[in-house]
């Protein structure tokens, strides 16, 4: 196998005496979908938050794209090609849907600091934008403002945010939570798709979507990895089975 | 997907084209009639007022852009109006009366405090972001207050007014009128144009969301320090105009007074509109010139009236004017 796309080594992060990520190992290939499940208190987002640069390490390295991106502030590893979607939705509700994607396709194409010419009238912005939206259903309410979406739609918004950065990493803090029976099942559809075109974190509570979707699957457990394997050595590791998936898969 | 519609005659919920293109318009060509309905009366009284209006009107916009659009509440923004007034007076106190040279020295002393001063505050926010700006703002007051060599607390007369390429155009209250309104209209033209361009998405984006604005790739702080640059240096653009229309330079220009009424005349108006902060600082000074007029006691009266606007007219002027044409449609 080529070099992975992330790289995560000894990892860690405490508040206090709480060691919440605990010398945790991890990686991603190329297009694959690693799922990082564990029960709540797990360190899960606080690992996600980690790779996407909202918190600092304490020890540890991060490798992603050839690049130690370890100390390097939020944007950068963003313009590196890091995107994420957050456990609770974090979308600019005053802008249209069309806006909010737009603005992801604005990054990605640099020249930010323009000043002259109507942002929201360029085309070659919108039309990405437009696509990034249609992929996952929103189409039709691209002029709509974010903050009047429904909740799965703002669910769906924010992968159309990610996917429209053209990130080299997806890392999706439960891109479901929250969500009913059928917009759980549209995401799931949506990420089925998605999958293998862009290699993937998910951090995911709803272990049907996990286990049809994930190429492997690390447990996490008081911040340390518990296992890691593909889905069905996950699932019949009697370990992950005593620790968390027991009480999951009844 | 590449036939996919490009939302153009965009649907959103954006304020009726009657506020958005054609107010605006109608605020400039009131101001221009204003020379013509003044000549049939008190002409000099009149033409200086509504001079200040305009010179206030652009410090109130260029501080919209921040507060209005970018949800940083400034309360040091007259020190950028009191820093373009005392360079036309230092300049002038030197012998320097030529505007191609003061204006371009206001412009950039306001826009290197800016720098200097916004590369600290725009590393705090909310109410921090509020009290640095108010301190830095205080610093440049009493710097101001102890220049004893251009006067000291008691401020310096401009003795003549900037020429303009050699020519005394500011001498006359009409073309000085006139000169005073293009500056709004440029930078009001200016200010939109920020606001709408690529710049302004991701600078509006990080007044709704940071986190997310960050996650996207973006630099908040530089954007932010940009925007906080330009503001200043339109706050520099109108303390020239008013040096040059008060004949007279003060440490007074620069108190946190002035810019609480800068803060009030945005709200009056209403915020992130721009137009809306013309309209604010219009009718902020033209009801102080009124109730002036009434009683020495007028603030007795404009206080209350103030906290009733923002009590019943939240978004301002321009929202109660909205809320009634929506009342009027039934």
């Amino acid at each position: 196998m080529a070099d992975p796309v992330l790289r995560l080594n000894g990892l860690r992060k405490a508040f206090g005496a709480l060691v919440v990520t605990d010398d945790v190992d991890l990686d991603v290939g190329e297009g694959e979908l690693h799922a990082v499940i564990g029960p709540n208190g797990a360190g899960k987002t606080t690992l996600i938050n980690q790779i996407s640069g909202l918190l600092s390490s304490d020890a540890g390295s991060i490798r992603f794209d050839g690049h130690d991106v370890t100390h390097m502030p939020v944007h950068a590893r963003a313009s590196l090609g890091l995107a994420r979607s957050f456990q609770i939705t974090s979308i600019l509700p005053g802008f249209s849907a069309l806006a909010n994607v737009a603005l992801a396709v604005q990054a990605r194409s640099g020249s930010s600091f323009r000043m002259v010419g109507r942002a929201d009238a360029e085309a070659a912005l919108n039309t990405p934008a437009m696509a990034a939206l249609a992929e996952v259903g929103l189409a039709d309410r691209a002029d709509v403002l974010a903050g009047h979406l429904s909740h799965g739609e703002k669910r769906a918004l924010e992968l159309a945010i990610a996917l429209a950065m053209q990130p080299k990493l997806l890392l999706l803090d439960e891109p479901m939570a929250g969500t009913g029976h059928e917009e759980t099942e549209r995401l799931v559809a949506v990420l089925r798709r998605l999958k293998g075109r862009f290699p993937m974190i998910l951090v995911e509570h709803d272990m049907t979507a996990v286990f049809a979707l994930a190429d492997r699957i690390s447990v996490l457990i008081y911040g340390r990895v518990l296992a890691s394997g593909a889905p069905e050595a996950v699932r019949k590791d009697p370990r992950v089975v005593a620790a968390y998936l027991g009480e999951e898969m009844e | 997907m590449t036939d996919a519609p490009i939302a153009v005659p965009r649907a959103r919920p954006r304020m009726p084209s009657l506020t958005a293109e054609l107010l605006p318009a109608l605020i400039f060509i009131a101001f221009a009639l204003v020379p013509v309905l003044a000549a049939t009366g008190a002409e000099t009284y009149l033409l200086s007022l509504f001079t200040r209006v305009m010179i206030f009107a652009i410090a109130a916009m260029s501080l919209d852009v921040l507060v209005g659009y970018g949800a940083l509440i400034s309360f040091g923004h007259a020190a950028f109006v009191g820093l373009g007034a005392y360079a036309v007076g230092i300049l002038s106190s030197h012998g320097i009366n030529e505007a191609l040279i003061a204006l371009p020295v206001a412009l950039a002393a306001a826009a290197l405090f800016a720098w200097l001063t916004g590369a600290i505050c725009l590393r705090t926010s909310g109410v921090y972001f509020i009290m640095i700006t108010l301190a830095f703002g205080q610093m440049a007051f009493f710097t101001a207050s102890s220049l004893a060599p251009y006067g000291g607390d008691d401020g310096l007369t401009v003795k003549l007014r900037n020429t303009l390429f050699g020519f005394p155009v500011f001498r006359n209250e009409r073309a000085f009128y006139y000169v005073v309104l293009i500056c709004l209209l440029g930078a009001y033209v200016l200010c939109r144009m920020l606001v709408v361009s690529r710049f302004g998405r991701v600078f509006r984006g990080a007044r709704e969301n940071p986190t997310r604005i960050a996650a996207l790739g973006f630099e908040v702080f530089r954007y932010q320090l940009v925007a906080y640059v330009v503001a200043g240096a339109l706050g520099g653009l109108s303390g020239f105009l008013l040096a040059n229309a008060t004949e007279f330079v003060s440490p007074a220009y620069m108190s946190w007074q002035r810019s609480g009424e800068l803060i009030i005349m945005v709200l009056f108006g209403g915020l992130g509109s721009l137009h809306g902060a013309i309209i604010g600082a219009a009718a902020f000074l033209l009801t102080e010139e009124w109730l002036s007029g009434l009683t020495e006691h007028w603030k007795v009266i404009f206080g209350p009236l103030l906290v009733l606007v923002v009590l019943f007219a939240r978004g301002g002027l321009l929202g109660l004017a909205q809320k009634l044409r929506r009342l009027g449609r039934g």
